[in-house]
């Protein structure tokens, strides 16, 4: 691929295979050889890349085609599991007819509003329940078109329940940009360091830093990425940015192109937010009509232009170097780092890649100075972070607090009682009991690229740990032996410890494995994705050594769940089909 | 300047933007690895040779040495750890080395061994893999596949071709061939590729070979891979023969 492209990049292959996808419900032989064909890529390039996001199939989908969150808070099983009896449909298969399928995928994003579906991977329902779920297979059943669902099921709104220094005042676009455009870039870079702004997507860099030696890289060109990917389960924060502050975050992307010197700007966007899509072009389309993009920016000798490419259901795109491989066409492999983005990025070129707060932020601090900025915060952490809260709680949504509130602080103001456990940061953040809670929510103590996800007592830690088990071992790339084999058998272990039939041995098992996969890993999804399980036996021990069988050691070999595959072929499930 | 780097103690030189597994090689020092080979580019993911440098551990085949630098190779915990990743390598696909053709060649077999392996310690995952028998005279069979990757660089890199490339993600990753079928048959790969040669295991193989070799002569029963990696004798042999 060039950096010569249409501003929808129409040709770009994840847009080219979401549209056959869309089209024929599957991604053929005869598919793949023409699409290799007409955008000049090897076969194997286009095939390996259809079988590596969650959204591409090589057999066909329903009609309707359904992706379930399986998230512990955007997700139900129950609801899953009844969707499915009614439409007469196993997951994962397609119903005889092609009339539907239903799938499991991991959160989707929408945890402020629970129980949520992806349909034909482009449009979002959320807040289901029992009485949702019937209307939904009754119009399925019907094989009403999409056009004619009621609108409002596929409205999703913000609940921001409490604003701080970046979303109380609204923005007028184009004034952050006014106030740059006579500075030197070296000048913006200097106030950026000077507000001591560190990267919100969890790797907390220093933004003006990272500016700086993007800026010094040499190379043909600079490229600018704003990440859109929030794939960290409970973490919505970016959806509500871009749904009601698409222009701060643009505005942010262009100080970025002119601080660093790019001429080409990039937002991934998760494929899970397709729905933002068009309002988000409606809205560049809009800057570049009003000078703030394109060609002799503001009448300066600035030229810039952003286009967005959507991802198709890959956690790990997230992670910088994958995602740049993404948008190269690529499986999503994370790259050896060094060398870092900013001096070899996107083609080969320094590339800044940031997260979509961060670039919100960075537009502030051009409005109202960094003394304004660092004022707020701690030593370490300055201004305020947005965070995505979901889980048990009386008000689930976005709340933005200055850095060092306590953790207790939030827990008040979300309504969350008889707390058992908060995740903190996602799966691959932390795991914290009631003592923990007064510490706070800060980079020097505990850190969150946004998610905070609530357990009340009632619920069984277990389960939600072998859930992030789950999460991870799908979403590993596959590219290194600790992560692509460890997480399966970490997930693998915990299935087993959940079912009751672990003993003191597995445990010894799941903390060497722990410790190897966190250790060996390739990149940061596999140096995470023992915490939860690590954390849970550290500060939940009793939830494990309930569970434990009384034996020295219980065989890996299940005979009952083994004949799994027998009642499948059979389409048995009744007692007598089990031992 | 001479610029050198310590390895579990001993003083090892090496030239500007070599690795420290270069550096390792050229002095004979043997580190574990399965994905790497001297004429390819490095790629880091078997994970193998993971080695601590000032107390972070690193791959070793992707990691630039840098002057000074202390390196931990050959220690219990290391070694434990490389023998629980061999282990993986095993049970995530299907290797019976007595009914493989490979066996006695065997790089993954021949770490096995040096790592002391008694067993695959983990639960099998028996996957369901495809075998390519479809080429006259090269075999794919990818039971034995460690996705190291080495074919689809070698093909790329070397060959000139693109005759291999991974497909999937996590434990579904698997490796494809590029031809309009999916096929070897339909593939550009011909006998005398680095590509059809490089495989450290034996899920590529030349047909029609069958035990020329006796098992208890072959490569690893006379020595240990600790001195034939070193040298790296068939590959050389192979680049010579390219050049
Ligand atoms: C597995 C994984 C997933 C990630 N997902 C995201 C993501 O969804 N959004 C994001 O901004 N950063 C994500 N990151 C962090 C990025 O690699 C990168 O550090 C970040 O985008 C830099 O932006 P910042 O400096 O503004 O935080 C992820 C990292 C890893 C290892
Ligand atoms: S740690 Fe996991 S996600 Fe990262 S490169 Fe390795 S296999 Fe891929
Ligand atoms: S076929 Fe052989 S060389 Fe190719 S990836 Fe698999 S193990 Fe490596
Ligand atoms: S040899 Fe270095 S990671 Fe495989």
């Amino acid at each position: 691929m060039t950096a010569e492209h249409s501003p929808q990049n129409t040709d770009h292959l994840l847009h080219v295979l979401f549209r056959e996808q869309q089209r024929a419900r599957f991604i053929s032989d005869e598919a793949i050889n023409n699409i290799s064909k007409s955008l000049n890529l090897p076969r194997a390039q286009v095939e390996g890349v259809v079988e590596f996001y969650t959204f591409f199939h090589r057999k066909p989908r329903g009609r309707f085609d359904i992706l379930f969150s399986n998230c512990t808070s955007c997700g139900d099983t129950k609801l899953l599991k009844s969707l499915c009896e009614k439409l007469n449909v196993k997951p994962g298969r397609i119903r005889s007819d092609g009339l539907v399928s239903v799938d499991q995928t991991s959160c989707i994003g929408m945890c402020d509003h629970g129980a949520s579906l992806l349909l034909n991977n482009c449009l979002t329902i959320t807040s289901l329940t029992t009485e949702r779920i019937d209307q939904i297979v009754k119009l399925i059943k019907s094989d009403t078109v999409i056009q004619a669902w009621p609108r409002q099921w596929f409205y999703i709104g913000d609940n921001i329940h409490k604003k701080g220094l970046l979303l109380t005042e609204p923005f007028k676009s184009g004034s952050a940009l006014k106030a740059i455009i006579k500075r030197s870039s070296i000048d913006v870079i200097d106030e950026i360091i000077a507000s001591g702004l560190k990267g919100r997507g969890g790797a907390g860099f220093s933004t003006g830093l990272k500016w700086k030696l993007c800026r010094e890289a040499v190379g043909d060109t600079h490229y600018v990425i704003c990440n859109a990917d929030e794939g960290e389960p409970g973490t919505f924060k970016d959806r509500v940015l871009l749904n009601s502050y698409a222009d701060l975050v643009f505005e942010g992307m262009t100080i970025s192109a002119y601080a660093i010197g790019a001429k080409q700007g990039f937002l991934y966007l998760r494929g899970e937010y397709r729905y933002l899509l068009d309002t988000l072009n409606a809205t560049l389309q809009r800057r570049r009509e009003t000078g703030l993009l394109g060609n002799n920016i503001l009448g300066q000798d600035f030229d810039f232009d952003i286009s967005i490419v959507v991802g198709a259901g890959a956690y790990v795109c997230g992670e910088e170097s994958a995602l740049i491989e993404s948008l190269e066409e690529k499986r999503g492999i994370p790259r050896i780092r060094p060398p870092f983005p900013v001096t070899q990025g996107y083609l080969g070129q320094p590339t800044a890649v940031n997260n979509v707060e961060t670039l919100a932020a960075t537009a502030k601090i051009i409005l109202h100075g960094d003394h304004w900025f660092k004022s707020h915060g701690t030593s370490q952490s300055k201004g305020s972070k947005l965070l995505s809260v979901s889980g048990n709680c009386a008000r689930p949504g976005i709340y933005e607090y200055d850095f060092g509130v306590s953790l207790q602080e939030v827990l008040n103001d979300v309504g969350a009682e008889n707390v058992q456990a908060v995740q903190i940061g996602g799966p691959a953040g932390r795991l914290l009991k009631p003592d923990h809670f007064s510490r706070s929510i800060s980079f020097e103590d505990l850190s969150t690229g946004g998610s905070l996800m609530i357990f009340a007592k009632h619920r069984d830690m277990l389960a939600v740990i072998h859930n992030f088990s789950l999460f991870f071992a799908h979403e590993s790339c596959g590219f290194c032996t600790p992560c692509r084999v460890g997480t399966r058998l970490l997930e693998k272990n915990m299935s087993k410890l959940c079912s009751g039939r672990s003993t003191a041995y597995d445990i010894d098992e799941i903390r060497h494995l722990s410790a190897l996969v966190s250790q060996y890993s390739h990149c940061g999804l596999g140096t995470s994705a023992a915490n939860p399980i690590m954390d849970g036996l550290k500060n939940f021990p009793n939830a494990f050594e309930k569970r434990l069988l009384n034996r020295e050691m219980e065989p890996e070999f299940d005979l009952d769940s083994e004949l799994s595959e027998a009642r499948l072929m059979t389409n048995r499930d009744d007692p007598g089909a089990h031992l | 300047m001479s610029q050198s780097i310590l390895i579990d103690g001993i003083e090892v030189p090496f030239k500007s933007n070599q690795t420290i597994m270069d550096a390792a090689l050229a002095a004979n020092i043997y580190i574990p690895h399965l994905c790497h080979n001297p004429c390819i580019k490095p790629h880091g993911s078997c994970k193998l040779c993971t080695v601590e440098v000032n107390g972070h551990t690193t791959s070793s085949c992707t990691t630039k040495a840098e002057d000074g630098q202390k390196v931990i190779n050959n220690s219990e915990k290391l070694n434990k750890a490389r023998l629980t990743i061999t282990q993986m390598l095993f049970i995530e696909g299907n290797h019976l080395c007595p009914t493989c053709e490979k066996t006695g060649n065997c790089t993954l077999q021949a770490v096995a061994y040096h790592l002391g392996m008694l067993d695959g310690h983990f639960p099998q995952f028996y996957p369901k893999r495809e075998v390519d028998a479809s080429h006259p005279s090269i075999m794919l069979d990818r039971d034995r596949c460690i996705l190291c990757e080495l074919c689809v660089r070698a093909s790329r890199e070397f060959d000139k071709k693109d005759v291999f490339a991974i497909a999937g993600r996590g434990d579904n990753a698997h490796l494809i061939v590029n031809s309009p079928s999916g096929k070897l048959r339909d593939s550009d790969i011909e006998q005398n590729d680095l590509a059809a040669h490089i495989c450290p295991v034996g899920a590529i193989l030349i047909k029609e070979r069958g035990y020329e070799i006796p098992i208890g002569c072959r490569t690893f029963d006379l020595r240990s891979v600790t001195e034939i990696d070193l040298g790296d004798v068939k590959l050389s042999e192979k680049s010579s023969h390219h050049e």
